[in-house]
C-alpha cells in the first residue's frame, strides 16, 4: 500500500499549486468478500513520479485498473484534475457518471500493460493512429504526424510500417507507449512495464521513461521490486 | 461384378452432377451460414439475457436435431420454394448453428489485453468490435469456417430426401437402371475423397498461416 | 392452435411405437461399433508397427473423407451383390453408422493417448511393463476420461445420423413421421419427431457428462485435464482444427496433443 505523497515535494517539479492531478478519496474495492484497498486517500500532484511497490496481491495493479476503469469502484471517489472520473457527489449523495462522461475524463489517463496488449493484426502505425482518429476524430494525416513523433521520441521511427508480431518485447512496449502518448495524456500509469521483458530489453524501456518523466509527465508506476526510476 | 466401362459412363453423369448441384449448394450454403452464423454469435454475446436465453434454446434445438428432418418440414410446407432453394437454406440455417460456436471460440481465444487496451484508449464499443476485435475473431475463425462447409459438403446427399438431383442420387439411380451399384458408387466416393482430402489439408496450412 | 397441440400428441403417441424401436436400435448398434471400431483403429493408429498405423489411417480417412450415405449405399447395394450376403436394412445402417462414426471416433482415441503426459509412457517403460499391461492398467484408464468429452460429441452427432436409414428403408422416425405427415399435417409431424430426437439427444449426453464427471475421480486425473480436454472437445466441435491431423471433418474430435502439465503416476 502506497504512502501518503505530499505535492510538490519533488524538487524541479513545482506543483501547480491547485489542483491535484489525481485523488483518491475513500476508495474502497472489495472482490466479493476480500477487501483489497480499504478507504485509500492519496493525491498525485501535477508532474509527480509515484512509484507503487509492495507484494503481491497488496492492491498496487488494483490502483490503476480502478484508475483506467478496467475495475468497478466498491466505495468512494476518484478525481482526475478535479473532475469526477466515474463517481460524483450530487445532493450529498454518491452518484454513478454515465459512460460518456466517464470516457471524457478518463481519455486524460495513458496505461501501458505488462502484456503491451499491441494489436496484432495493425502495422505500428495503425495501432498508434487508431485511437486518435477514431477517440479525437483527428484527421490521418495528423495522426500520422503525431504518431511518427510519438515513435522518435521512443526510439523506433523506423519500425513504423512493422507489424507487432515482427519486433522484439522491447520495441512493442515501447510501441505501446507511443500509443499511449498518442491520445496526448496528462498522467500515465504503467503496470509492471517490464515483468515481461527479457533482462537485456529492460533498459530500454526504462530510458523511455525516464525521458518521460524528465519532461514533467505525471507517472504512477507499479513496480515488483525497487528499480530506477 | 465390375464394369468398367459402366465406370467410365458414370464419370460424366456424376461429375455433372456434382459440379451442378453438389458444389453449388454447398457454397451458397457456406457462404450463407458463415454470415448468419456471426449474427448469431454477436447477438448471443450483445443481448441482454432475457433475450439471448430463447435465441440459445432455439440455436440448440436446430443443433441437435437431425438435418434430413429439417429438410422434410421446410420442403413440405413451403412448396412453392424450388428443392434447390430449400437446401441451400435449410443447410444454410443449420450449419449457422455450428459457425456460431466457431465464431463464439474464435471470439472468447481473444485475450482479454485487447478489450483492456481498447478501453485504455477510450474507444467506444462499437468501435473496438470493428477495429480490434472482429479483425482477429474471423482470422481466428476462419479455419473453423472452412472445415465446417467440407463437413456440409460430405453432408449434400441429405438432399435425397427432397429430390434434388446431386451426386449420389444420380448414382443410385444410375445403378438401377444399369442393374450393378458398385461403379456408381464408387465414382461418387471417390469424388468426395478426390474433393474433401486436399481442401482439409488446405485447411491445415491455411490455420497455420493464420496464426500470428 | 389446439387443433396443433392434439395433432402433435397423436403424432409422439405413434411416432413413439413404430419409429421409435428403429431409431434406437440403429443408435444403439451404432454406438457399441462406433466404440469398438475407434477403439481399434486408434490404438492401432498410435500404437501399431508401421504397416499397421498406415493401413488404420487409410481406413479412418477412407470413411471420414466420404459421405455416409455413400457408405450406407455401398453396404446396401454393392456388397450383396459381391458375396451374396444380404445383411437387412437394420444390420446395413448399424454397420454403416457403426464405420463411418468410429472413423471419427478412432480420432478421437488417438487423440487422448497423445494427450496422456509423456511421464506415464516413460515410467512404464523404465518398468519395462508389457503392452498389454502398460495400456490396461496405466494407460487407458488415463485416455479414458480424456476420450469421454469426444465421445460425448460424437454420441450425438450419432443420434442424428440415424435420420438417413430411411434411405435403405429402416422404418425410423423420419420414416414414420413423413408417413404420418399426409394424416396430421406437416408442422405437427415433422416437430414430433424433431422432439422425441431432442430428448434422446439431451438424455444420451447426459449420460455421457456423467460419466465425464465421475470418470476422473476414480482415476486421480486432475481436474485440470479433465477441464482441458472437455474444452478442446468443443473446441474441436466448434470445427477448429487440430495441428496433428491430417483429416478432413469438422468433427475433427482429437483433443489436441498437448500434454497437460502433468503429474506422474
Amino acid at each position: 500500500m502506497p504512502t501518503d505523497q505530499t505535492p510538490g515535494s519533488i524538487p524541479g517539479h513545482e506543483n501547480n499549486g491547485g489542483v491535484p492531478r489525481i485523488q483518491f478519496e475513500d476508495v474502497v474495492k472489495r472482490f466479493g468478500s476480500t477487501t483489497v484497498l480499504d478507504n485509500l486517500n492519496f493525491n498525485v500532484g501535477r508532474g509527480e513520479r509515484v512509484t507503487l511497490i509492495g507484494p503481491s496481491g497488496s492492491g498496487k495493479t488494483t490502483i490503476l485498473r480502478l484508475l483506467m476503469t478496467l475495475e468497478h469502484l466498491t466505495d468512494g471517489y476518484i478525481w482526475v484534475d478535479g473532475d469526477p472520473l466515474t463517481h460524483a457527489r450530487q445532493d450529498g449523495k454518491r452518484v454513478e457518471l454515465k459512460s460518456k462522461q466517464v470516457a471524457q475524463v478518463r481519455k486524460r489517463i495513458g496505461m501501458v500493460f505488462q502484456q503491451f496488449n499491441l494489436f496484432p493484426h495493425l502495422t505500428v502505425l495503425e495501432n498508434i493512429t487508431l485511437a486518435p482518429r477514431e477517440v479525437r476524430r483527428m484527421p490521418k494525416k495528423e495522426a500520422e504526424e503525431i504518431a511518427m513523433r510519438m515513435l522518435e521520441r521512443v526510439k523506433i521511427p523506423e519500425q513504423a510500417h512493422k507489424y507487432p508480431g515482427q519486433l522484439s518485447g522491447g520495441q512493442q512496449q515501447r510501441v505501446a507507449i507511443a500509443r499511449a502518448l498518442a491520445m496526448q495524456p496528462k498522467v500515465m500509469l504503467f503496470d509492471e512495464p517490464t515483468s515481461a521483458l527479457d533482462p537485456e530489453m529492460i533498459k530500454e524501456v526504462l530510458d523511455v521513461m525516464e525521458e518521460l518523466a524528465d519532461s514533467g509527465m505525471t507517472m504512477i508506476v507499479v513496480s515488483h521490486a525497487p528499480r530506477r526510476p | 461384378m465390375w464394369d468398367t466401362s459402366l465406370f467410365i459412363e458414370t464419370l460424366p453423369v456424376l461429375i455433372g452432377a456434382f459440379l451442378k448441384i453438389t458444389l453449388v449448394v454447398t457454397v451458397l450454403s457456406s457462404i450463407l451460414s458463415a454470415l448468419l452464423g456471426l449474427v448469431w454469435a454477436i447477438a448471443l454475446r450483445e443481448l441482454p439475457a432475457w433475450a439471448a436465453a430463447p435465441l440459445r434454446f432455439v440455436l440448440d434445438f436446430i443443433r441437435m436435431t437431425p438435418l434430413p428432418v429439417h429438410l422434410l418440414v421446410i420442403y413440405y410446407a413451403f412448396n412453392n420454394l424450388s428443392p434447390m432453394t430449400v437446401g441451400v437454406l435449410v443447410f444454410g440455417v443449420h450449419y449457422s448453428t455450428y459457425m456460431a460456436e466457431s465464431y463464439r471460440a474464435g471470439i472468447d481465444s481473444i485475450r482479454k489485453g485487447q478489450w483492456e487496451a481498447a478501453t485504455a484508449l477510450s474507444l467506444p464499443a462499437s468501435r473496438t468490435w470493428r477495429a480490434v476485435i472482429l479483425p482477429q475473431a474471423i482470422r481466428n475463425t476462419l479455419p473453423s469456417l472452412g472445415n465446417w462447409a467440407i463437413a456440409m459438403f460430405k453432408d449434400t446427399p441429405f438432399l435425397i430426401f427432397i429430390s434434388v438431383p446431386e451426386m449420389v442420387t444420380e448414382a443410385r439411380q444410375f445403378g438401377g437402371q444399369h442393374f450393378s451399384y458398385v461403379e456408381a458408387m464408387t465414382v461418387a466416393g471417390l469424388l468426395f475423397l478426390v474433393a474433401s482430402y486436399p481442401t482439409a489439408v488446405l485447411m491445415r496450412k491455411l490455420e497455420k498461416k493464420l496464426a500470428y | 392452435m389446439a387443433e396443433f397441440f392434439s395433432d402433435l400428441g397423436t403424432v409422439l403417441l405413434r411416432l413413439l411405437g413404430d419409429g421409435l424401436t428403429a431409431t434406437l436400435a440403429a443408435f444403439a448398434g451404432g454406438a457399441v461399433l462406433m466404440v469398438i471400431v475407434a477403439v481399434l483403429l486408434g490404438v492401432a493408429e498410435h500404437q501399431g508397427p508401421g504397416w499397421l498405423q498406415v493401413i488404420a489411417r487409410v481406413i479412418v480417412e477412407l470413411f471420414r473423407g466420404t459421405s455416409l450415405v455413400v457408405q450406407l449405399f455401398f453396404i446396401f447395394y454393392v456388397i450383396p451383390t459381391f458375396t451374396g450376403f444380404d445383411l437387412g436394412s437394420t444390420w446395413t445402417a448399424i454397420v454403416a453408422l457403426g464405420l463411418n462414426y468410429g472413423a471419427y471416433g478412432a480420432e478421437v482415441v488417438r487423440g487422448s493417448l497423445n494427450a496422456v503426459p509423456a511421464g506415464q509412457w516413460e515410467t512404464t517403460t523404465a518398468l519395462s511393463m508389457p503392452w498389454l499391461t502398460k495400456m490396461r492398467r496405466v494407460i487407458w484408464p488415463q485416455a479414458w476420461a480424456l476420450m469421454l468429452p469426444g465421445f460425448n460429441n460424437l454420441m450425438v452427432m450419432l443420434v442424428k445420423g440415424t435420420a438417413v436409414v430411411g434411405l435403405v428403408l429402416l422404418a425410423d422416425l423420419t420414416f414414420e413421421a413423413e408417413q404420418l405427415r399426409r394424416q396430421v399435417g406437416t408442422w405437427p409431424a415433422f416437430i414430433g419427431a424433431m422432439l422425441i430426437y431432442y430428448v434422446i439427444a439431451l438424455v444420451v449426453s447426459t449420460i455421457m457428462r456423467i460419466m465425464e464427471r465421475r470418470a476422473p475421480r476414480r482415476l486421480g486425473l486432475g481436474d485440470f485435464e479433465i477441464a482441458q480436454a472437455r474444452k478442446q472437445a468443443d473446441e474441436a466441435l466448434a470445427g477448429a482444427a487440430t495441428p496433428l491431423d491430417t483429416g478432413t471433418g469438422p468433427a475433427d474430435l482429437v483433443p489436441a496433443p498437448r500434454r497437460p502439465g502433468g503429474g506422474d503416476a
